[in-house]
């Protein structure tokens, strides 16, 4: 399964805790490196990537549907108190 | 007598007829100010009292199928709005008021019936801290209940496109009067059945009677249903309802239940930077430590000292060596001094010297044995002599035994 932005922002933490402790083997260290950049990466894309949508909840006689909504903008000053 | 009885009611015909005036309409739907007494609620699930005031009372009932959507419970000497018809109770041939809806009389009521439902969900403990459910930090789908008009909606979606961009389901919900606690009820119950991850429940502010459906019971209870967490923003800053008591987080305003909601995308990001340059600076150091750990190594392995190592060793050995040589030459001259010494012992315990003396030995031939007595020998024995440069074979022609000594 696809990792989500959560995960990979704490493994990314742990990388860099594990790697503060100098501790581990070079190659094992610069593997975790690569992965950990390759990491930051992914997570950059995904808040780069982020869309607001917004849909409005239907009820219907057969259950649920949602659909595209907009807001009404050319009203808007007019509910503003 | 007869003519007299004409017009003579029975009681019941007489009050059937009051009551056909009573209830003709004109007592239909009215509204009364008044206090409430003698309060009882009856365990049919109807409620007797009396509402008063100064100089007059007024018997009221409230059947139960009217009661259950009371907002709050009645109590001795709280002033209401009562709305009922009038109606004669046959039996006892009194009026008296069937009353359909209670509204608390004035701003000190209302409070009266909040404080009132307040302590009693407080009591059931719908607003402890251990039934609040924890928002997720990065929510993708975020439930917004609110009205389908007004500034609410508005706000929360632009705070949330500027925070953090996520998918929003939107449900229209009546946020005020009479249908709204159901409205909101079941916006709740249908948000709990879609993928959203959280809701936020809304409404701008207003007066205590406009929110008054965040202060239903009902709504109470559906927020504490909710398997959803809920972000309550109800109204202004100051405003609480019960709604906030029983919701898993009270925002201030709807704006700030944006930012409850998301976390802020341009913090996360440069918390993702910060980290990545923490990480190529450890890494950085982890390399240069590993190449001084190296160059120490190669240090130590350094030929120079091993050759200054070897040559101690060799001349150890050397040094070995020569005295070994010594040691050697030393035992050879003490063994060939005790060789000498024990040769010059010899010589002198050697038969040869007692020959080179002038003397002879004798010995019994063949057997070779020394002869040394008179009777080692008999007659006519053949004998050996030994001399100091040869050997003479002999015969014993006589022997005689004589004393030397």
């Amino acid at each position: 399964m696809e990792m989500n932005f959560e995960d990979k922002l704490a493994e990314l933490e742990t990388i860099v805790e594990k790697l503060e402790k100098g501790q581990l083997p070079l190659d094992k260290s610069l593997e975790l490196f690569e992965h950990a950049i390759t990491l930051s990466r992914e997570c950059n894309i995904i808040l780069k990537s982020a869309r607001q949508k917004v849909e409005k909840l239907i009820e219907e006689d057969n259950g649920l549907k949602s659909e595209e909504f907009a807001l009404p903008n050319e009203n808007l000053e007019g509910y503003r108190s | 007598m007869s003519g007299d009885l004409k017009g003579i009611y029975t009681v019941h015909e007489f009050t059937l007829a009051v009551k056909g005036i009573l209830t003709g309409g004109q007592f239909n739907d009215v509204w009364i100010r008044g206090e409430i007494s003698n309060f009882k609620n009856h365990t049919s699930g109807h409620r007797y009292f009396t509402l008063k005031d100064k100089n007059s009372s007024l018997q009221c009932v409230m059947f139960k199928w009217h009661g259950q959507n009371l907002r709050f419970e009645l109590e001795h000497g709280m002033k209401v709005l009562i709305l009922g018809d009038l109606d004669v109770y046959e039996q006892r041939g009194q009026y008296q008021l069937k009353v359909r809806a209670i509204r608390p009389d004035g701003i000190g009521e209302l409070y009266k019936a909040f404080e009132q439902l307040k302590n009693k969900l407080a009591l059931e403990g719908l607003f402890s801290p251990e039934h609040k459910k924890a928002l997720p930090r990065f929510p993708k789908k975020i439930g917004i209940a609110t009205s389908e008009t007004g500034a609410v909606l508005h706000d929360i979606l632009t705070v949330l496109k500027r925070r953090y961009p996520v998918s929003v389901l939107f449900i229209p919900t009546m946020v005020q009067g009479e249908s709204a606690a159901g409205s909101i009820v079941h916006s709740i119950e249908l948000l709990n059945r879609t993928d959203v991850d959280l809701m936020i429940l809304g409404r701008g502010g207003g007066s205590l009677e406009d929110l008054w459906a965040f202060n239903e019971e009902i709504v109470a209870r559906a927020i504490f249903n909710s398997k959803l967490p809920i972000i309550s923003a109800v109204g202004h800053e100051t405003d609480f309802t019960i709604a906030d008591f029983v919701a898993d987080i009270r925002a201030p305003t709807p704006s700030a239940a944006a930012e409850i909601a998301v976390p802020d995308r341009q913090e996360l990001y440069n918390q993702v930077m910060r980290l990545r340059e923490l990480l190529i600076e450890r890494q950085r150091r982890n390399i240069h430590d590993s190449c001084l750990r190296i160059d120490e190594l190669g240090k130590s392995f350094d030929p120079h000292v091993y050759r200054e190592k070897l040559s101690d060793h060799m001349q150890y050995l050397d040094d070995m060596a020569q005295r070994q040589v010594l040691s050697m030459h030393r035992m050879l001259e003490t063994k060939t001094s005790h060789f000498g010494a024990c040769t010059g012992k010899l010589d002198a315990v050697s038969p040869l010297r007692t020959l080179s003396r002038g003397y002879s030995i004798a010995m019994k031939y063949p057997e070779k044995t020394i002869v040394r007595w008179i009777n080692d020998v008999e007659k006519n024995d053949e004998i050996q002599i030994l001399v100091n440069d040869g050997k003479i074979k002999c015969g014993v022609n006589d022997k005689e035994e004589c004393k030397w000594k």
